[in-house]
């Protein structure tokens, strides 16, 4: 086919853009991929039976808006990383600095309670299993991230693919949350944010070669 | 500012609208470019994929057009995607890059938001001077145009465009060493 054909072709496509489409679309493969982990959580895990119960906590709000400023943060990153000139080192800083701030949460927490009990807080009940699941849940939202950038155009696949991975992660820590009955903050701070991370980690390795246009 | 960028970002904004009168002749323009882009990149052995180059990077334009941002230059997107095809070319290919890649100035504006703050100096700074010579140091030192095509186009001699603009540099100058002066009190 010669250019001029091409062009040709093009041009009879083309349709109106919204201004919205991008965020549009981050939004529809986000939103259908939260859907799924969620039942996927329900289903195979179950919410914690005490919800109702444990909604009245501190522990559980702090949870909650952890797992909450990192997800916005990261699909966010999603969103940004899905034009050619994207950058998304502001959404790294704001989630490098969401988990500092839990980890000198942790270490308050620790400082008030007996040594004794450190190891107790850190291992809690779950520790075998809670950075397995979170890493679980992030894989249809990985799913969903990829999908929301294959339409689009990040030209540093790898960087994408940590930014779908990171999202993923977060948002899926999210949904563990209203599984996971553990309340100390130092689990929280190193196991969740584990999930997180293995799920970036995930998402650069295997956006680096399924990112590609 | 910089004319092809102007041209060819309102056809955009036209085409996003679904203008196919403007996308037409965008994809045109946009071809050319990049035919000369590739072609200036890649060594002689491979100058034949200059075309194929062009015609992938045509069809990302209008697959992935949502994610061009209004509020951004037209041509430092599209050079995002001519340059990320060039590297995925060279990758598939296993070709070492030996042209230096980001080596684009003449054709496509960088992304210059940062820059725009220093726009607003330099305007502020042009409104102290005269009407006359504010006109001629626009055109000369900003716009490029050289003496005597200014000459040309306003009727002057060159000596006394020459003039002006000397005068209105020394007004700029002037009144940088107030400011600077002002500053120190």
């Amino acid at each position: 086919m010669t250019t001029n054909d091409l062009i040709a072709r093009l041009t009879g496509e083309l349709k109106p853009v919204s201004r919205t489409a991008v965020l549009e679309r981050v939004g529809t493969g986000l939103g259908i991929s939260l859907v799924a982990s969620a039942v996927l959580m329900v289903l195979w895990l179950g919410m914690r039976p005490d919800l109702a119960e444990a909604s009245t906590t501190m522990m559980f709000w702090t949870k909650f808006t952890y797992t909450l400023i990192l997800a916005v943060a990261g699909g966010w990153a999603v969103k940004r990383i899905a034009h050619p000139l994207g950058s998304i080192r502001v959404n790294l800083g704001l989630m490098a600095a969401t988990i500092v701030v839990m980890i000198v949460l942790a270490f308050a927490q620790l400082a008030m309670t007996p040594p004794e009990e450190h190891m107790a807080m850190l291992k809690g009940r779950t520790i075998t299993v809670c950075t397995f699941n979170i890493v679980m849940l992030s894989l249809p939202l990985l799913i969903g991230a990829f999908w929301v950038l294959r339409g689009l155009a990040p030209t540093r696949p790898t960087l994408a693919g940590a930014a779908a991975g990171l999202a993923a992660g977060s948002i899926a820590s999210l949904v563990y949350s209203f599984h996971c009955d553990e309340s100390a903050m130092p689990f929280i701070a190193v196991w969740y944010t584990l999930g997180v991370l293995v799920a970036g980690l995930i998402g650069a390795i295997t956006g680096r070669f399924i990112l590609r246009w | 500012m910089n004319s092809i960028e102007t041209r060819l970002k309102e056809l955009m904004l036209a085409s996003l609208a679904g203008d196919a009168r403007s996308y037409g002749i965008l994809l045109n323009d946009v071809a050319k470019h990049l035919r000369s882009y590739f072609l200036r990149r890649l060594a002689d052995a491979h100058k034949s994929d200059a075309d194929d180059l062009v015609q992938e990077t045509l069809m990302a334009l209008h697959t992935r057009r949502a994610t061009y941002e209004v509020d951004r230059p037209f041509t430092a997107w599209l050079h995002a995607i001519a340059r990320y095809k060039l590297i995925d070319h060279f990758r598939r290919n296993r070709i070492r890059a030996t042209v230096p890649l980001d080596d684009v100035e003449d054709l496509f504006v960088q992304d210059q938001s940062d820059a725009a703050a220093d726009r607003m100096d330099v305007n502020r700074l042009l409104q102290s001077v005269p009407e006359k010579s504010r006109d001629l140091i626009y055109r000369t030192k900003i716009e490029g145009q050289s003496i005597a095509e200014v000459a040309q186009s306003t009727g002057l001699s060159e000596t006394s465009v020459k003039v002006s603009i000397h005068r209105g540099i020394r007004a700029i100058t002037a009144r940088l060493k107030g400011n600077a002066a002002n500053d120190d009190k």
